[in-house]
């Protein structure tokens, strides 16, 4: 077994693995977005953001990955898309206006892709 | 003695969920995918099976990142379905076969695989949609299984390999075959095929590759095993990995199976969706 080196997972194009690396940087972020699987906590940080952002100890830079909605930089904050869904469905975001978001697409023209993967 | 009649696999979108509510069987968009169903729905209706093992992975609703089971299995009287965010419907409780988990998680230990063992967990739409799709009237089906859920990890890394999900199966099988009660049991892997949700890559999809693995998992799974972790992720996409609950599944079915149903259509939300009912011979 070869673990010599400690970055396990580089290389996949598009792709960031989600690995022991990201689960420490992205901690407190994915527990504010597992917390949202109650409707209470929905609502707590719907009526001020800024508020439930310190309740959970968000570092800056996910503090405005989340103000910005944008996905990318959510990962690039250490988040976990499955967590991140829940933050998504907040807003009402589809697992299709994600995509969209993340590869500079309109939510039809991504919609019509993965149609287009299909044929 | 305990009888394992097939194995059946399916992905566990959760778009299927709200399609299922919204009764879109015959939507030109839902059709090819729930075609799928009715000759399993005979299969099951003919074979009643009394427990149903469910292979599934968690989304952040049973586990979350403090502490991560590799392999876990429930242990409870019955599971239930609980808001994962989305505030979409609740299912009633899933009848669970407590006695046989514990017995499963004996033998498995026995066996050198280090289990998690539950006595509460919240089953998210990994586990309820395929039983939706299997048993759309649930509880009201006078021949609905008990249910033992199982999950592995594939939302962080270290994954299991591909390799340790098939021994998984093998191990979980002389578990289930060493149960001294007269019982017949069915196996779901669930998952998949490829899909990526997160990243630059998100959408993609490998048909090719899905192909490839529906059709090696009836004949040779051992030589699925030869795919790394990091292949699997490059050549199914981020969450394409789930494919492991297709192996562990695999794995419980013996060494030969009949293949008795197949199908496979794309796009279902953002995903290769693979459904087989896998018949054992032994």
């Amino acid at each position: 077994m070869d673990l010599a080196e400690f970055d396990h997972h580089a290389g996949i194009p598009g792709t960031t693995i989600f690995d022991g690396r990201q689960a420490m940087k992205g901690y407190a972020l994915n527990k504010m977005c597992y917390s949202f699987n109650s409707k209470e906590n929905r609502d707590e940080y719907l009526r001020d953001p800024e508020v439930y952002f310190d309740k959970f100890r968000l570092n800056e830079q996910q503090k405005q990955a989340c103000r910005d909605k944008n996905v990318l930089a959510l990962i690039e904050a250490g988040g976990n898309i499955y967590y991140l869904a829940k933050f998504a469905g907040i807003y009402r975001m589809s697992v299709q206006d994600v995509g969209a978001q993340q590869t500079g697409m309109t939510t039809e023209e991504f919609k019509q892709k993965l149609l287009d993967a299909g044929r | 003695m305990a009888r394992i009649l097939g194995g059946i696999t399916t992905s566990h979108i959760p778009a299927v969920g709200n399609a299922i509510a919204n009764e879109l069987f015959d939507d030109p968009y839902w059709k090819p995918f729930f075609d799928a169903s009715p000759p399993i729905h005979g299969w099951l209706a003919d074979a009643k099976p009394d427990v149903v093992i469910n292979i599934y992975n968690d989304h952040g609703l049973g586990f979350f990142l403090d502490k991560m089971p590799t392999f876990a299995i429930g242990a409870a009287h019955e599971y239930r379905n609980e808001d994962e965010g989305w505030g979409i419907p609740q299912l009633p409780p899933f009848p669970g076969d407590a006695e046989l988990s514990w017995h499963i998680i004996e033998g498995m230990v026995a066996d050198e695989f280090d289990i998690t063992s539950c006595q509460e967990l919240a089953v998210d739409h990994g586990f309820t949609v395929p039983m939706q799709l299997f048993w759309p009237k649930l509880g009201e089906d006078p021949n609905f299984p008990r249910a033992i859920p199982i999950s592995a990890n594939t939302v962080q890394h270290p994954i299991p390999t591909l390799h340790r999900a098939l021994h998984f199966g093998k191990s979980l099988r002389k578990a289930i075959l060493s149960w001294p009660r007269d019982i017949q049991v069915v196996v779901l892997g669930t998952g998949g095929l490829s899909h990526q949700l997160d990243g630059q890559r998100a959408g993609f999809i490998n048909t090719e590759f899905d192909k490839y693995c529906m059709e090696k998992i009836v004949s040779d799974p051992d030589e699925l095993t030869r795919i790394s972790r990091m292949e699997l992720v490059e050549k199914a996409g981020a969450q394409g990995t789930e494919f492991l609950m297709w192996m562990m599944m695999r794995g419980a079915l013996g060494e030969r199976v009949n293949l008795l149903t197949k199908n496979y259509h794309v796009p279902i939300s953002n995903t290769g969706a693979g459904t087989m009912l896998l018949e054992c011979t032994e």
